[in-house]
């Protein structure tokens, strides 16, 4: 309880340099059993058994005794980046430094991701890259509405002092749309239907591989990791808003993942122009009118 | 260690089969037989697969196209022959296009028989394939002998 706690208070029991590795070492080890029980889930909703939980890491381990094939010499150093720079994003996040830093790399970690996309020459991974700049334009917004939002409510852009307002529970009190709205958009970043048009789990042709249609072995090893170390932190993200208790903090966060495995689960894919739509109309609602609601009371106090 | 055994992923080619062996290939991937049980995920993309699951016998059109695949797929990998045709050719082996059984195009590993092949055969030749993927991967792990050394100290260039 402690632990989770240090993650975020300035003067908790663990160093920066601690709290950098701990991240390191533990997200991905999270983040693949999250994804295990996320197939595991998927399993049982469908009336079947399922893989073991540790499948996601079974897989890892096989993708890394893999022949290495890679088209151009720039294609697998892409991933490398959107790897390293998601991993820079996280460290950064847990660390309590400034919010915005976050959004920034985050962006330009999956701004890596679609250069690998559009480094090959398949078709398949162009569409892939295409269709990934659309759902980033997407969610975007959304995101640097969290931003703005964390800003009006805690007064400071650093994730520290974000942290200290979700402790008094001002973070939910005050954003229950934007909440709302990176919920929505939190769908578009798990890569889950109706959502998963860039690149989806459940692809049986290379078109719905899309992004990852040319990467093999180690790449796709770590592009697989580097989405459980991007989900660790969206769900960090959720765990600030009910950060005034660890255990509802983590409850929330674990709430929100599976919520997405069963909106998965229960939708078709969209097209793209509907995800467009769809995301900014729902950003408006719950976004924007959150946040002119708020300065709206704000100033008037 | 069962590297390879623990999650096969497959990619599966019609090379031209009536869709009686793909059909039941379907059936296998259904709920009812579960293969995610055994880590296998049917994924539509040689790059990312392990195993090459044919139905079907080749013909003069689709052996290059099989032999493209089975190329684009990264070592180490096995190919399953699912059904007679694709074993075979069976009654179609004397016709004048056909080239017969998967294995006059590539080193099949697994002959899975049947027409049409039954789900649980198909499942226990993936199953079977899996020993076949270990022992390709100690194969490449293990140092070089003085025949593949050969070329030692050349370089790429």
């Amino acid at each position: 309880m402690s632990f989770l706690t240090s993650l975020f208070t300035a003067d908790g029991f663990l160093g920066p340099f601690l709290r950098i590795a701990s991240y390191v070492v533990l997200a991905p080890l999270v983040g693949g059993l999250l994804a295990g029980l996320d197939r595991k889930v998927t399993a049982w909703m469908q009336g079947r058994v399922g893989p073991p939980i540790i499948q996601p890491f079974y897989d890892v381990r096989k993708l890394l005794q893999k022949e290495n094939i890679a088209v151009n010499r720039f294609q697998n150093f892409f991933v490398f980046l959107f790897l390293l720079f998601m991993v820079f994003t996280g460290s950064i996040f847990f660390l309590g430094a400034g919010f915005l830093v976050v959004v920034f790399s985050f962006t330009l970690a999956c701004l890596f991701f679609v250069f690998g996309g559009f480094s090959v020459r398949s078709p398949y991974g162009h569409i892939g890259a295409e269709r990934e700049l659309i759902q980033m334009m997407a969610y975007d917004p959304m995101i640097i509405l969290v931003a703005v939002g964390f800003y009006l409510a805690a007064g400071s852009f650093e994730t520290r002092s974000i942290y200290q307002a979700g402790q008094n529970g001002i973070l939910i009190a005050y954003l229950p749309g934007i909440l709302a709205g990176y919920l929505y958009i939190l769908t578009i970043k798990f890569r889950k239907s109706p959502f998963d048009l860039s690149m989806s789990h459940h692809a049986h042709q290379e078109i719905v591989k899309g992004l990852s249609t040319e990467f093999s072995g180690k790449a796709l090893a770590a592009i697989e990791v580097a989405h459980w170390y991007e989900n660790v932190l969206l769900l960090g993200i959720i765990y600030l808003f009910f950060s005034f208790h660890p255990l509802i903090g983590v409850a929330a966060a674990l709430g929100a993942y599976f919520l997405e495995v069963f909106i998965d689960n229960s939708y078709a894919r969209f097209k793209w122009g509907l995800t467009l739509q769809s995301t900014w109309i729902f950003t408006l609602m719950a976004g924007v009118s959150n946040l002119v609601i708020l300065h709206y009371l704000l100033t008037r106090r | 260690m069962s590297i390879m055994k623990k999650s096969p992923w497959i990619v599966h080619y019609n090379a031209s089969s009536c869709n009686g062996c793909d059909l039941e290939l379907v059936a296998t991937l259904t709920p009812m037989y579960d293969p995610e049980r055994f880590g296998v995920i049917n994924m539509g993309n040689p790059k990312h697969a392990d195993l090459l699951l044919v139905t079907g016998s080749v013909n003069a059109r689709n052996a290059s196209v099989l032999e493209a695949l089975f190329d684009q797929m990264p070592s180490p990998k096995a190919v399953v022959a699912i059904g007679i045709c694709a074993t075979s050719g069976c009654v179609f082996a004397e016709a004048y296009n056909v080239l017969g059984g998967v294995d006059k195009v590539l080193p099949v590993d697994v002959y899975v028989p049947g027409c049409a092949a039954r789900p649980e055969a198909i499942l226990d030749g993936i199953l079977r394939a899996l020993d076949v993927l270990e022992r390709k991967r100690l194969e490449l792990k293990r140092p070089p002998g003085p025949a593949a050394g050969e070329g030692k100290g050349t370089g790429i260039l």
